[in-house]
């Protein structure tokens, strides 16, 4: 029995060196020639400026621009901390918000609720009450870094940006034709609109 | 369900229907005693210089104890090498985020995690873990801790099929040939084609930029595809950043997604049709595969529709959750949009029918009864396929069980593949199935009574009780994936789930080389008109039987006050 310390010592060691050394080592070599920007982080420039990833969504807050997702990673589409709700579907919290506790100075606890978003995004974007607001527009993400919304959030959407940037509202539909990321192989997943993309074609115009 | 979502699930049974033979194949040629295997050129010379390295004699063949205690040996030090490894991880290179020392509790839960191959993490990756510990500690454990699950599957089918023999092969030979002949090549392969879709493979910190509309964002970097790949093929599931397989960097399209959908199932499912060639009656592994597959379909397609359903309270505040073109609809809480519903939840069937654990959503959001499947799923023991080996260990188990059931019906001494069932095997199958719910329903109940545990919760009411209950289950059957609102980096949780994820492995894997060693020494009796055959739909439905009634007797009343009052809460 205690024959057996010895290998198991030396096997660790060996396979440490092995699938912890080598095995990454070539698979990093091999990526970064092949395919070298998607490997660096698909990271996307304007002007010779780095200004974020495709795959890696951000925070737009002017009317002029397309809005992502709600986000619970950090303050928002904090790309160093990850982070979903992970709260439960008949959580009050989740739907009607909590307000800020205000024996805890230091700590907010304020969060806005599906009813609150329904009703910022319906006026952000002056919709009529009762105007069916699309989920994935009240709804945070997994990774709360979500680089989508859907088609029809972003259709929602359109007549604001082009208010704000006085162009005619088709113009616009036709930009998100362009950047909607489709099924892949026609059955995969779901469609999505890229808005980092989007909102860079909107600037190019 | 949208015909698109039909369409992806089907696709995926197809792909496993032409890779799992074809790798069930190989994998059998692999844990033969005989014969060439194809590629023997490459890998022999590998191999032998690591018998040598290791003073291994690669012809020796070990009794079961011997066997067991080398898998015991090998996981100590394993464990004694990843903790040190982030209790030092300040001090070593490769840690451009500057990563202090892993806290004491974490650290433990998280080598006992990535050791008994649950990828459990009380922590988050990118915050937490330098690249070196990820890389050379964690990945390791990636490969290490699922190729010892195939080696006592081995151990298993060996003794199933040889006759009068008292030993099991040579752990240090199976391990070694798992992960150089098919851990390493598979987790080559997929690692390429994901960096291809755009998850990261570099050695990069955080990289700084300024967004369009002038904030500053942090854009993580890090060796991920490598780890992801065998991640998925090992079934860990332990993910490289916080969000898992969400993270646009660990699964960046749907295509993505299938590749690791795929490829979560595809070992423990080719894993069927290696067992059939190796005791010489491809029927039996087919038979295997068809259960596996069944309860599989069951689970997913449940999850695809509960998820794509929605919630119905979004209804009546404003939100529209219809599956229009437009949009994925469905329950969208804590999902990404290019994975929608369908692919979630055919996901989350995936990842807690086998011991991966791994999440592309977070479960702590779904439907009261949207989440408790994946709950379920892991409660019927992962066995639907399973974990790389222990999946297969466990369907053997159940299958032992159910031939015992079957022989007790007619009254006749119940046999499995000629070798007869008989009370020393039974106890250890009996010990087998207790030690799961023991560790799950007891720590659960221990929790609850505690209030510093029960502060942990992330939601009130039902759902703050299954997220303790499916904290438990996932240690307990080495999942690893979570109802993750829960704080699990207390001293409670830590070191509660790290005894569950011990117990959940070794009192498993112990009694089934103990299994094992004793079928091996039997000779087979001749089968006659007598014989109940096992490659049957009669005996598959027993088995499904036997499944389900074994989970349902045991955590029923556990689930009714979880998901099952949240749901009639609705």
């Amino acid at each position: 029995m205690r024959r057996q310390l010895l290998p198991a010592l030396i096997m660790v060691l060996v396979f440490t060196v092995v699938t912890g050394g080598i095995y990454p080592l070539v698979v990093t070599g091999v990526s970064q020639v092949l395919f070298h920007d998607k490997a660096n982080g698909s990271l996307v420039e304007r002007d010779g400026q780095v200004v974020g990833s495709r795959l890696i969504g951000q925070p737009f807050t002017e009317p002029g621009y397309f809005h992502p997702r709600p986000s619970s990673a950090g303050d928002g589409y904090d790309g160093s901390q990850s982070l979903g709700s992970n709260l439960g579907p008949t959580n009050d919290k989740l739907l009607h918000g909590q307000q800020d506790d205000p024996s805890t100075p230091d700590v907010d606890e304020s969060f806005e609720g599906i009813e609150q978003r329904v009703a910022a995004y319906r006026a952000e974007n002056g919709l009529p009450a009762g105007t069916p607001v699309p989920v994935d527009a009240v709804t945070g993400s997994a990774s709360g870094l979500d680089p989508h919304i859907s088609v029809a959030n972003a259709r929602l959407q359109a007549p604001r940006v082009a208010a704000a940037r006085g162009l005619p509202v088709e113009r616009v539909q036709r930009l998100i034709d362009e950047h909607t990321d489709g099924r892949d192989l026609g059955f995969l997943g779901e469609p999505g609109v890229n808005v980092l993309e989007l909102n860079l074609a909107l600037d190019r115009l | 369900m949208s015909s698109a979502s039909w369409l992806q699930f089907a696709v995926l049974i197809g792909l496993l229907l032409v890779t799992a033979p074809l790798l069930g194949r190989y994998m059998a040629k692999v844990y033969g005693d005989d014969g060439k295997v194809p590629g023997d050129r490459v890998f022999l010379p590998v191999e032998r210089l690591i018998y040598r390295l290791c003073r291994v004699s690669p012809h020796t063949e070990q009794r079961w104890t011997v066997y067991a205690f080398a898998v015991l040996g090998f996981s100590l030090f394993s464990f004694l090498l990843l903790y040190a490894m982030q209790r030092m991880q300040q001090w070593l290179p490769l840690n451009p985020t500057d990563m202090p020392a892993v806290t004491d509790h974490i650290a433990f839960n998280a080598a006992v995690s990535f050791m008994t191959n649950t990828n459990w993490q009380s922590y988050s990756g990118e915050l937490t873990m330098s690249h070196l510990t990820q890389m050379t500690g964690l990945t390791v454990q990636n490969f290490v801790s699922a190729s010892v699950g195939m080696c006592v599957m081995a151990a298993l089918i060996r003794g199933l099929a040889r006759r009068r023999a008292s030993t099991l092969g040579n752990f240090w030979v199976d391990l070694t040939r798992t992960v150089v002949r098919i851990m390493l090549p598979l987790s080559f392969l997929v690692a390429i084609v994901l960096v291809s879709q755009g998850v990261i493979q570099n050695f990069n910190g955080h990289t700084a930029v300024t967004t369009v509309e002038g904030a500053t964002q942090l854009i993580p970097g890090g060796p991920a595809a490598s780890q992801i790949a065998i991640k998925q093929l090992g079934t860990n599931g332990g993910g490289f950043f916080n969000m898992n397989s969400a993270h646009p960097f660990e699964n960046s399209s749907p295509f993505n997604n299938l590749v690791e959908n795929w490829a979560i199932l595809i070992i423990p499912s080719a894993l069927a049709f290696t067992f059939g060639r190796m005791v010489g009656d491809k029927r039996q592994g087919r038979a295997v595969f068809a259960i596996m597959a069944i309860i599989w379909a069951v689970m997913s397609l449940a999850a695809m529709g509960l998820e794509g359903n929605g919630n119905p309270q979004l209804d009546d505040i404003g939100a529209t959750q219809a599956v229009t073109a437009e949009q994925s609809g469905g329950n969208m809480e804590g999902k990404e949009v290019r994975f929608g519903s369908a692919a979630s939840g055919l996901w989350a069937a995936s990842t807690t029918g086998t011991s991966n654990g791994s999440v592309n959503s977070m479960h702590d959001s779904f439907t009261p009864l949207g989440g408790m499947i994946p709950m379920l799923h892991m409660k019927l023991g992962e066995v639907s396929p399973g974990g790389t080996g222990v999946g297969l260990n466990g369907m053997l188990i159940m299958i032992i069980l159910s031939v015992f059931i079957a022989g007790l019906m007619v009254g006749r001494t119940p046999e499995y593949l000629g070798k007869k069932i008989e009370a020393p095997e039974m106890k250890l199958v009996v010990l087998y199935i207790l030690a799961m719910p023991l560790v799950v329903l007891g720590f659960t109940a221990a929790s609850v009574l505690m209030d510093s545990a029960v502060a942990s919760q992330n939601n009130p009411g039902a759902h703050g009780f299954s997220e303790i209950l499916y904290a438990f289950t996932s240690g307990g059957n080495n999942n690893g994936s979570a109802f993750a609102g829960i704080t699990a980096s207390t001293w409670w949780y830590d070191t509660t789930i790290g005894l569950a994820m011990l117990i959940g492995r070794f009192f498993l894997i112990i009694p089934v080389l103990a299994i094992a060693g004793s079928l091996a020494r039997k000779q087979p009796a001749p089968a006659t008109v007598g014989t109940f055959p096992t490659h049957t739909p009669l005996f598959a439905s027993l088995v499904l039987g036997v499944v389900a009634i074994v989970a349902g007797l045991t955590f029923f009343p556990a689930l009714a006050l979880g998901p099952i009052v949240e749901y009639l809460s609705l």
